[in-house]
């Protein structure tokens, strides 16, 4: 039997905004602990909530940017638990009422386009951090003591979650990289999962391959990265499909990953159904974001990525296209003129490797520096991609410096390297042309990297077979 | 001399401002009170050293700077807030100055203040008897000369109710006119700061002080208009709705009903139009919809007394454990049943059933209000079924002790404003007086409570103190 996984996602994005969610505590990370506290952060007597507008404002945003519809009356609840990276003992969230629902974000991939189902966006605070002291591990159980950091408590949180569309882990992997190009050029987030300011969890069930039955499906979570998510989803997949194909049953159950290290394995927990006895949060009133406020958003959106994605692939590949977007260099590649291919590939990867910032380009100069990039040693046009960036760059000087390739030039090199080698020169005739590349490192070193590799492969073939049969 | 069981406040603020008393010289006056009768009244959890201005007792959950605040639990002794309250500040900012903190049933939960944590307070009128609750050590402390004026706290009754039971003049606003930012939260749908005082004109003077919108606060509002301090003797134009289930409610004592009818007839006299008029389905499904609210309300806001970041912390060998430790011994019994009583109502597969249709009934009671208030400018009822009763003689009857409120609980689920004038004595007792408006009406009940008040000539001060 063909089995196909199942894949949904839940997606926490941090909001940069400059203050908590519900008080005037500045959202600093890189300060003392507990330097960024106040009596609503900490949940002291008395005090309350009291929403950002500006999180309220890029929430609508992001909801717009994914096609929801924005409620006209959303509502924040208390979601009840203890636990002491919750000061409250409740976390502000919503909860049946969300700010955006019902969205979609389109993912370019090579098989055509697939669309991911958006079930809704929301506002949230985040916790505390926990730090436990003197178990395994770093977990609460057989702590010894456990020290709490509320600098995060209180800092605004949007949880995505999507319907159960994905495919493949490889598409999940595009729709995260997607989105989260989405918020970052949104202005909303920085999105980086090292700091913790985008996380996310995986639903993964499988089933027969056309069939459109919801099987158990287990989660997984703190995946720590893109790549680390896809095999950690490709792993449970095989794993569930072994279980069904020995005759089992997938059982739920949370797979939580540890943050620190890829390698170890993931602990298992079965869900509990915990009960967070939801109400209406009665110390806030409802978000009604008047019609005038979304329209005024709605025009202040950038032209997404998906969007450019789809309009990048017509001239390259998906893949390409994809990686310009969410590299964020796709806005050079536009403006670097020559071949749109040889433009994409080269700002992927020589230019990619150089860290320099694209924004500091001028597009014309790298255009003439990637035109000629083949008659430029390889050395040079690195050290050329490098500059790139300088603001007084002209190509001019590296072109100048181009390849030799003048046969009259290499030819005499080329004589004196073979001479050299001659039990080399026996086995490449013996059959080990493999051997091609030993010598074209010599004339490259000789040359100090100024031969056109072209030019010196085509002499050396010659040259070899040419003296085989003239024996 | 300063008599401070007669000294409004402001008679108060008159002599200070003519020169004839200064502050410091009001603080020792009530403070000499306080050391002469509190031992036996127990109004004050505790007092302090602030002359700076005209004084004031708060309930002990109106959070202050520097000054501990107990909420009446133990789970909070020796918390001290590091903010104050809003309405505390706004009381600094309009000339007042703090004498005391008042002992008040654990978390406002109670009708009697028997359920303080740091024993109860006794009813000026008869210290064998209670001063009503949860804001009885503010109630008593005004009845009992120990404060020119309080703040008190109304969830369910608990400023009307004790104000009644003491004989003086007790204001539940209209939800969301009064800051709640800085307030030890009980149910916060249903909190309300109000004034607690010996005159309606003082009563007026002290929610000016304190009412409007506070950005700290998402639920205020802006007044609608002005809080004017009341003048006018008669009611003329006035029209006095009698809802009859409010009257005729069942455990009404036959003084109490004698009180009130003869209050009607002064409205009345006064000029007003009196009619009967009808709350069936607010009066009986009022206080089994308030018992299912606030509980699931205090439920989650009495969940932070964890033992985590201040107040009482018991050790146990885990987390779970502290937990357990620190809130058993922190918490009293009604607490600890409201919280088992709230979060069973807010559990999955109970909500719909509980929390959800408690919520529809309120939309009800407010519409029947609402359809009320297009006859009648005010409503009226007694305040309490019954005078103060004696100590311990609820304590061990939880639900004979909610039917205290069975007549204010009612416009409180709707969020309106309920005013509370004493109205004459039975059996030696007070008794009080309930007026009801729409919401922001509060300066309908103030003129109406001022008028009535004249015309009545009760006497605040305590038979036995005078």
């Amino acid at each position: 039997m063909n089995w196909e996984p199942v894949i949904g996602l839940e997606i926490h994005v941090h909001l940069k905004t400059r203050t908590k969610m519900f008080c005037r505590c500045e959202v600093e990370y890189s300060v003392p602990e507990n330097s960024r506290t106040c009596p609503v952060c900490l949940a002291y007597p008395g005090s309350l909530p009291v929403p950002n507008r500006k999180a309220v404002e890029w929430t609508v945003k992001l909801g717009l940017a994914l096609g929801c519809r924005i409620a006209e009356h959303a509502v924040f609840h208390r979601k009840n638990y203890f636990y002491p990276d919750n000061p409250k003992a409740y976390q502000i969230s919503q909860y049946d009422q969300p700010m955006c629902v019902d969205g979609r974000l389109v993912v370019p991939g090579s098989e055509g386009e697939s669309e991911v189902g958006i079930v809704r966006a929301h506002l949230e605070e985040d916790a505390a951090k926990n730090v436990h002291l003197g178990s395994a591990q770093g977990r609460i159980a057989g702590a010894s003591a456990t020290l709490v950091d509320f600098n995060r408590a209180g800092t605004p949180l949007v949880e995505i979650v999507t319907r159960p569309d994905l495919r493949s882990s490889e598409e999940a992997r595009r729709f995260l990289q997607l989105l989260r190009q989405t918020v970052v050029e949104l202005g909303i987030s920085d999105a980086e999962m090292e700091k913790g300011s985008l996380r996310f969890d995986v639903n993964v069930s499988v089933r027969p391959s056309g069939s459109d039955e919801l099987r158990t499906r287990t989660e997984l979570k703190n995946l720590n990265s893109f790549a680390f998510a896809a095999r950690a989803i490709e792993r449970e997949v095989e794993r569930q499909v072994g279980i069904y194909e020995s005759g089992g049953e997938v059982e739920q159950e949370t797979l939580h990953f540890d943050p620190g290290s890829e390698s170890a394995p993931p602990l298992r927990s079965k869900e509990e159904a915990q009960d967070y006895r939801y109400f209406p949060e009665p110390d806030l009133v409802p978000i009604e974001p008047p019609p005038e406020l979304i329209e005024r958003l709605r025009g202040e959106l950038p032209e997404l990525p998906g969007a450019r994605m789809q309009r990048l692939a017509a001239e390259l590949d998906h893949d390409l296209a994809a990686d310009l977007v969410t590299s964020g260099r796709d806005a050079l590649y536009e403006r670097v003129p020559g071949d749109r291919r040889a433009v994409a590939n080269v700002l992927m990867n020589q230019f990619a490797a150089s860290g320099v910032d694209s924004a500091a380009v001028n597009p014309d100069e790298l255009g003439k520096l990637i035109e000629a990039r083949s008659r430029i040693p390889r050395d040079r046009l690195i050290e050329a991609l490098a500059a790139s960036g300088e603001p007084d760059f002209t190509a001019e000087g590296y072109l100048a410096d181009g390849l030799v390739a003048d046969t009259s030039e290499l030819e005499p090199i080329v004589d004196r390297i073979l001479e050299a080698n001659p039990g080399q020169v026996e086995a490449y005739r013996g059959g080990k042309e493999g051997l091609l590349g030993f010598f074209v490192g010599q004339v490259m070193r000789e040359t100090q990297g100024k031969a056109d590799p072209q030019v010196v492969n085509e002499l050396l073939r010659a040259k070899l077979t040419g003296y085989a049969s003239g024996l | 001399m300063i008599d401070t069981l007669r000294l409004t406040a402001e008679e108060a603020f008159r002599l200070v401002e003519r020169g004839e008393v200064s502050t410091a010289e009001l603080h020792a006056a009530y403070l000499a009170a306080i050391a002469e009768r509190d031992d036996e009244l127990h109004a004050y959890l505790r007092t302090v050293d602030d002359p700076q201005g005209i004084p004031i007792a708060f309930k002990d959950l109106v959070s202050t700077r520097g000054v501990e605040t107990t909420a009446g639990s133990r789970i909070l002794a020796g918390y001290k807030p590091v903010f104050d309250a809003t309405v505390a500040t706004r009381c600094r900012e309009s000339g007042m100055s703090l004498l005391g903190k008042t002992n008040m049933d654990e978390f406002a939960m109670g009708s009697s203040t028997e359920n303080s944590g740091f024993g109860p307070t006794k009813n000026p009128w008869d210290p064998e008897r209670v001063p009503g609750g949860s804001s009885g050590g503010s109630a008593a402390a005004v009845a009992g000369g120990l404060a020119p004026w309080a703040l008190g706290s109304d969830t369910g009754g608990s400023v009307k109710q004790p104000a009644s039971l003491c004989g003086i003049v007790g204001l539940r606003p209209t939800y969301g006119t009064v800051s709640r930012y800085g307030i030890v939260a009980f149910a916060s749908s249903l909190d309300q700061i109000g004034p607690m005082t010996k005159t309606v004109r003082d009563n007026a003077l002290l929610y000016r002080a304190i009412a409007g919108r506070d950005p700290m606060d998402s639920t205020t509002v802006e007044l609608p208009e002005a809080v004017q301090v009341p003048d006018a003797l008669d009611l003329k134009g006035l029209r006095v709705g009698v809802p009859k289930e409010l009257n005729e409610a069942e455990g009404i004592e036959p003084g109490v009903n004698e009180a009130a009818d003869r209050t009607i007839e002064l409205c009345r006299e006064l000029g007003a139009e009196v009619g009967e008029t009808s709350l069936p389905r607010s009066v009986e499904f009022g206080l089994a919809c308030y018992y299912l609210v606030a509980p699931a309300e205090a439920s989650s806001n009495l969940a932070r007394y964890d033992g985590v970041r201040y107040g009482l912390r018991v050790e146990g060998a885990d987390v779970r454990e502290m937990y357990e430790k620190t809130r058993d011994a922190g918490f009293g019994d009604e607490p600890k049943r409201r919280i088992m009583l709230g979060a069973y109502a807010l559990s999955a597969g109970y909500y719909d059933a509980y929390y959800g249709q408690a919520q529809k009934v309120r939309t009800v009671i407010a519409q029947e209000h609402a359809a009320a208030f297009e006859s009648f400018d005010v409503l009226v009822s007694p305040t309490s079924p019954t005078v103060a009763f004696r100590l311990g003689e609820k304590a061990e009857n939880p639900l004979a002790m909610y039917l205290s409120d069975v007549l204010t609980i009612p416009s409180n689920m709707a969020g309106l404003p309920g005013l509370s004038i004493p109205c004459g004595l039975s059996e030696g007792l007070p008794v009080g007086f309930q007026l009801i408006g729409p919401q922001f009406s509060e300066n309908v009940l103030f003129r109406t409570g001022h008028a009535l008040e004249r015309a009545i000539g009760f006497d605040v001060v305590p038979g036995r103190l005078r």
